[in-house]
């Protein structure tokens, strides 16, 4: 049996980290990502649990959409025809189930323990939101990239550049997500099912009121007026002109606000309730 | 190693209801010292412990722990602490090996070293074999022994246990004792750990802190609190239904207190309960009283418990309004109402 004492490195560790302000952050926030990634490397596939509900609606409410608005390619949908039109939503609607149920996963290390361990190790208070919602990225670039390779056979046309920068937009906007997916959570900790109910009946509305899967022109003016508080509206037609490959216009433009408002708001509260999150 | 004064914590419940978990606390614990913090559930322990590991801050006192306040340098006080909680530290869906060499990134080793010092623990608690392995895919004394080894990764001087035994069989709480004292000669480290079982606290603790409804009632070695609370008990029939004569040589044996005196039945403390019974049968003999039965009573900490409460130590986890009484469900804060 090894001995343990014999070859710790007793005083080493506690001063080797010295590092604090920004730098430290930053290496906190690096270890807590890796931290996070790592089940998702050992089990790649996982990326696809994700992205079960957004496939449901590419493979059952697509059809529906080419076969009852189809004729109207060219008006509503925009030269592309509906794959083009309903695409881009697709992978908005992906960002919105993947990320905002990730809050999920912190609940789960609360009961579990791992999240208290963290909390009394050195590791800053901002970097366990930072490093976990950073996380988010990653699967979500994955899902984007599989729905979209699906898709080219079906006709849909890539516009790489525009395609890129709206994988770009989307993860700013996961981060964001996923950080206030990560608040609720630790505001909700001590009663978790009320985790499912805020988000289940916060994202069903959200996704409705933002043309994601039916064009809200044909809906009544109250709805029209709601969307336009609803940030993922913005982010809905940013990401429909990007992959279209329009890639300077005001639309882009404002889809880039509403996801930098995302990141910003999630990642304010978050490191805030995250502050918190030992009582 | 620990300097605490004048501890306390309340938690609010709701506009009406305050709980005061903790009622003042002052506690010094000297370097190397094994503590135990023995106490029903609800009595405060893991509100102490949590308050000494900088998860809560203390409502008001104060607490230097390796040499750092723990309100005002939470982050140094971490640096130089292990803790194992209650829960397990590791996250579920990560691997064993990956979450030691986590937490060794954590405390500022380098990639190898890291690997290093995982690799070693791994041996040393027995879990080489289970490095690859999903933590969810652990036993419960597998995830307990990698709580302890992500504990040890930087060498603390100070490590916390809260409940560490908690939910494990027999065979798997010594086994894991084995491995921390082990651990803690190695290290020389300062060890204190929160139990409800009196067993645990009797056999592995040098010093037992005795915590009741917020506060500490008594602290001392185990083997003092039990001659100075307890004391041994004799408990003595005669054959026939007169048992005076009797207690009047029960009376006689050093030490003897608190007679009682009741039909054929003698009840007394005694300094030395095994040498007081072949002395007192001896006198029986000459005497000519005919003894029934005999027994000698060692006192355990829960007797220790009932002399200071009133109440025993099973009784009092009945009556706590916040006990969950379920011993395998580790996951919960048995003292945060």
């Amino acid at each position: 049996m090894t001995t343990i004492g014999a070859t710790a490195p007793s005083p080493t560790p506690v001063a080797a980290r010295t590092r604090t302000g920004p730098l430290g952050l930053l290496r906190d926030v690096g270890i807590v990502l890796t931290r996070e990634l790592r089940p998702l490397r050992h089990d790649p596939f996982s990326v696809v649990f994700g992205m079960v509900q957004p496939l449901v609606f590419l493979g059952l409410f697509g059809p529906l959409l080419v076969g009852s608005l189809g004729g109207q390619a060219g008006t509503a949908f925009g030269a592309g025809g509906v794959w083009q039109w309903f695409v881009p939503a697709i992978l908005v609607m992906t960002a919105l189930f993947g990320t905002s149920a990730t809050g999920a996963n912190l609940l789960f290390e609360f009961q579990t323990g791992a999240h208290e361990r963290m909390l009394v190790t050195p590791l800053s208070r901002p970097s366990l939101l930072v490093g976990r919602a950073l996380k988010e990225m990653v699967p979500l670039a994955g899902q984007a990239v599989i729905i979209v390779l699906v898709m080219i056979p079906f006709g849909f046309r890539l516009y790489p550049v525009g395609a890129l920068l709206g994988l770009a937009l989307l993860a700013v906007f996961g981060v964001g997500l996923g950080a206030l997916s990560y608040s609720l959570a630790i505001a909700v900790r001590k009663q978790d099912w009320m985790f499912w109910v805020v988000q289940q009946t916060l994202i069903f509305p959200l996704m409705l009121l933002s043309g994601m899967l039916l064009p809200l022109e044909t809906g009544p003016g109250w709805m029209r007026v709601a969307s336009q508080v609803n940030p993922l509206a913005y982010l809905v037609d940013a990401e429909r002109a990007l992959f279209a490959g329009e890639i300077g216009s005001m639309t882009v433009l404002w889809g880039w606000v509403a996801a930098l408002v995302t990141a910003a708001v999630g990642l304010t509260v978050g490191v805030r309730a995250m502050a918190r999150s030992a009582d | 190693m620990i300097d605490a004064r004048s501890l306390t914590r309340d938690f609010v419940v709701s506009r009406s209801q305050t709980v005061h978990a903790v009622r003042g606390i002052s506690l010094r614990i000297e370097p190397g010292e094994l503590v135990a913090l023995l106490g029903p559930n609800g009595a405060g322990k893991t509100t102490t412990m949590r308050m000494l590991t900088t998860l809560i801050a203390p409502t008001s006192g104060t607490a230097t722990v390796a040499g750092h306040d723990v309100v005002r340098e939470p982050g140094k006080v971490r640096r130089h602490i292990g803790y194992v909680g209650q829960g397990n530290g590791a996250g579920h869906t990560q691997r064993a090996r990956d979450e030691l060499r986590t937490q060794g990134a954590i405390y500022g080793l380098d990639r190898r070293a890291a690997r290093r010092r995982a690799d070693d623990l791994l041996d040393g608690l027995d879990l080489a074999d289970l490095a690859d392995r999903k933590v969810s895919a652990l036993s419960g004394g597998q995830r307990r022994r990698l709580d302890v080894a992500m504990g040890l990764v930087h060498a603390p001087s100070l490590l916390f246990l809260d409940e560490p035994s908690t939910g494990l069989d027999p065979q798997n709480r010594a086994n894991l004792w084995e491995h921390i004292l082990r651990m803690r000669a190695e290290a020389a480290m300062t060890v204190v750990l929160t139990t409800h079982y009196l067993d645990e606290a009797d056999s592995m603790a040098e010093r037992v802190v005795i915590v009741d409804h917020g506060e500490i009632i008594a602290d001392d070695s185990a083997a003092a609190l039990k001659a100075k609370l307890a004391g041994d008990r004799i408990v003595v029939t005669v054959a026939g239904d007169d048992a005076r004569p009797l207690a009047r040589l029960v009376d006689r044996l050093p030490g003897a207190r608190d007679l009682v005196c009741a039909g054929s039945r003698v009840e007394a403390h005694v300094a030395d309960g095994p040498a007081a019974l072949p002395e007192l049968l001896r006198a029986a003999i000459e005497a000519d009283v005919r003894v029934g039965t005999a027994q000698a009573h060692q006192p355990t900490l829960d007797d220790v418990f009932l002399t200071l409460t009133g109440r025993s130590l099973r009784e009092a986890e009945q009556e706590t309004p916040t006990a969950q009484d379920s011993p395998q469900d580790s996951q919960t804060r048995k003292d945060v109402p």
